[in-house]
């Protein structure tokens, strides 16, 4: 215990270190081929199983998601759900982001259990293929490709879950007593070789939310917003939430909020 | 069964690009699984690449090329409607054939 | 490798010989498609006892063949390779990876208007040199890059 107290003071004070040229270098390399990278992205396979699953018929009540959800766009329509997510959703009284939609869907729509979703909702590290869940959110997220984020913030429920997300930022807890905000609070923070965005400006937040779902180099697996959320409260420390809770809702209408206006380029590649 | 690959065969100029993503695990052989047990190898073989009905590249791969591997490759004296048949083959026999065509 | 079975291959698919061998089991159909894997120089632990299963003895350096490697990688698990050969009548091209377990990743040959040039995603236990290797006629070329194998930050 007492040692990682101490892992973690040399941790934060590499936030800030002196090694910051030999980043900036590093950091030039990895963009050069980052292209290359997005050129030909592995979570396209991961598109196509989650385009046969919207449209297959699935389920207790054996209908398909494309007859019968309405991801705010229209029943079926999955072009531009996912930049226009989190939303308020009448017909569940809750605001949303498009995992917890389709997974509502799937529950409410198709028959599925809840706790059988929840079992498993993330791809683990060499696991052959993602959950359902992941292909899926993989595809409506293909359909808002080259659209910019148009969180409808105008909205008071969903200002409401953006405001609530923003105080959850800023939230220190934990046996390090740390909060979002500690490393993705302030510019020009960093940890190892990875630049660390500040999630209260634009150019952050879209940097937060660019490129998920992703498929991550590290294991070749396929992950959402969702994970990336739940895998953040598992860094600091804290408690992890239970799968699609309101909490990482919150927490992602607060980045998805600050990244409006910006260009969302679709599924991508995270290292 | 694999994923269907998605090959994608485009004109730029006089040479046509082939690029082709294929779903596949790539086990190297080394690794160990959260029981401690060794995952046993698996992993694509040879590769073929046949454009207009004939073959343009032979290829053959080990446990080093990444996970849901992704290939490029150039070819001059194609056109535009030309079929792209890609083959691979796994170490356990697996296989998988899809096509493209040429745009 | 294997010219005279092929060979024979190639004359037995006329006569129908060739569909009794595969019902007999005595060959795989994919055989008939692709070229044999080379076990030997997969296998191979280092740079040159892959290279010589490669048949590739010794190769001379060039400039004329390009390989373009990051010099740090993001990821070990997925590093991008890409091998340009502007020797004339290049035939194929393989990469190596010297300190990886078994050093040969790949080996391509290239026909009928196939351009000498090629990209790869490949893994790298950790930093090392890697080797980009062409045959020309009965002669063999080398290029090589030292790529820096990074350990990661958390999810991003």
């Amino acid at each position: 215990m007492k040692s990682h107290v101490a892992l973690m003071a040399a941790l934060s004070v590499a936030l800030v270190g002196p090694a910051a040229a030999q980043t900036k270098d590093a950091n030039a390399e990895f963009e050069k081929f980052r292209a290359e990278m997005e050129e030909s992205s592995p979570a396209e396979l991961f598109e196509a199983r989650g385009e046969e699953l919207w449209k297959a018929k699935r389920g207790p009540n054996k209908v398909s998601l494309a007859e019968s959800c309405d991801l705010g766009q229209g029943l079926g329509n999955v072009e531009g759900a996912y930049v226009r997510t989190p939303r308020y959703f009448a017909d569940a009284d809750a605001v949303m982001d498009i995992e917890r939609r389709l997974v509502w869907c799937m529950v409410e729509k198709q028959g599925f259990k809840f706790e059988d979703i929840a079992k498993k909702p993330f791809q683990g590290a060499n696991d052959n293929n993602a959950p359902d869940i992941t292909n899926l959110v993989t595809y409506v997220a293909s359909g808002s490709r080259n659209m910019k984020f148009d969180m409808p913030l105008h909205d008071a429920k969903v200002r409401d879950a953006f405001e609530t997300g923003k105080a959850m930022a800023a939230y220190r807890a934990g046996p390090y007593d740390f909060s979002c905000n500690t490393c993705h609070g302030t510019d020009g923070k960093r940890i190892r070789m990875q630049n660390l965005p500040n999630l209260a400006t634009s150019e952050g937040a879209i940097r937060g939310v660019q490129g998920w779902p992703g498929y991550r180099m590290t294991g070749g697996v396929m992950l959402t917003s969702q994970w990336r959320m739940n895998d953040c409260f598992r860094q600091q420390r804290f408690p992890e939430p239970k799968y699609a809770s309101q909490a990482v809702t919150n927490l992602i209408a607060y980045m998805t909020g600050n990244a409006n206006g910006q260009l969302y380029k679709g599924p991508g590649i995270k290292r | 069964m694999a994923d269907p690959m998605k090959i994608r065969a485009q004109m730029k100029g006089d040479v046509a690009e082939i690029r082709i993503l294929m779903g596949h695990a790539m086990e190297t052989g080394q690794r160990k699984d959260a029981a401690g047990n060794t995952v046993p190898a698996h992993f694509i073989q040879t590769i073929t690449i046949d454009v207009g009905g004939k073959r343009v590249v032979d290829g053959q791969t080990g446990t080093a090329i990444s996970r849901n591997p992704v290939f490029g490759f150039k070819m001059k004296g194609a056109k535009v409607g030309d079929k792209v048949v890609v083959n691979w083959v796994d170490n356990k026999g697996d296989k998988r054939t899809d096509e493209a065509t040429v745009a | 490798m294997n010219t005279t079975r092929r060979t024979v291959l190639k004359g037995a698919t006329a006569s129908g010989v060739l569909a009794g061998l595969i019902a007999a089991g005595a060959l795989r159909p994919t055989q008939v498609l692709a070229a044999d894997w080379n076990k030997a120089a997969f296998d191979a632990k280092d740079t040159s006892a892959a290279l010589k299963g490669l048949g590739a003895g010794t190769a001379a350096e060039s400039k004329d063949l390009i390989l373009k490697v990051p010099d740090i990688a993001e990821n070990g698990a997925v590093v991008p390779v890409d091998v340009t050969s502007n020797i004339p009548n290049t035939s194929s091209i393989a990469i190596l990876v010297d300190k990886n377990p078994t050093a040969l990743s790949a080996m391509f040959t290239f026909a009928n208007g196939a351009l000498p040039d090629v990209s790869a995603r490949i893994k790298m236990g950790q930093t090392s040199l890697v080797k980009a290797v062409a045959k020309a006629g009965d002669k063999f070329y080398v290029a090589q890059k030292e790529v820096k194998v990074t350990v990661g930050g958390c999810g991003g």
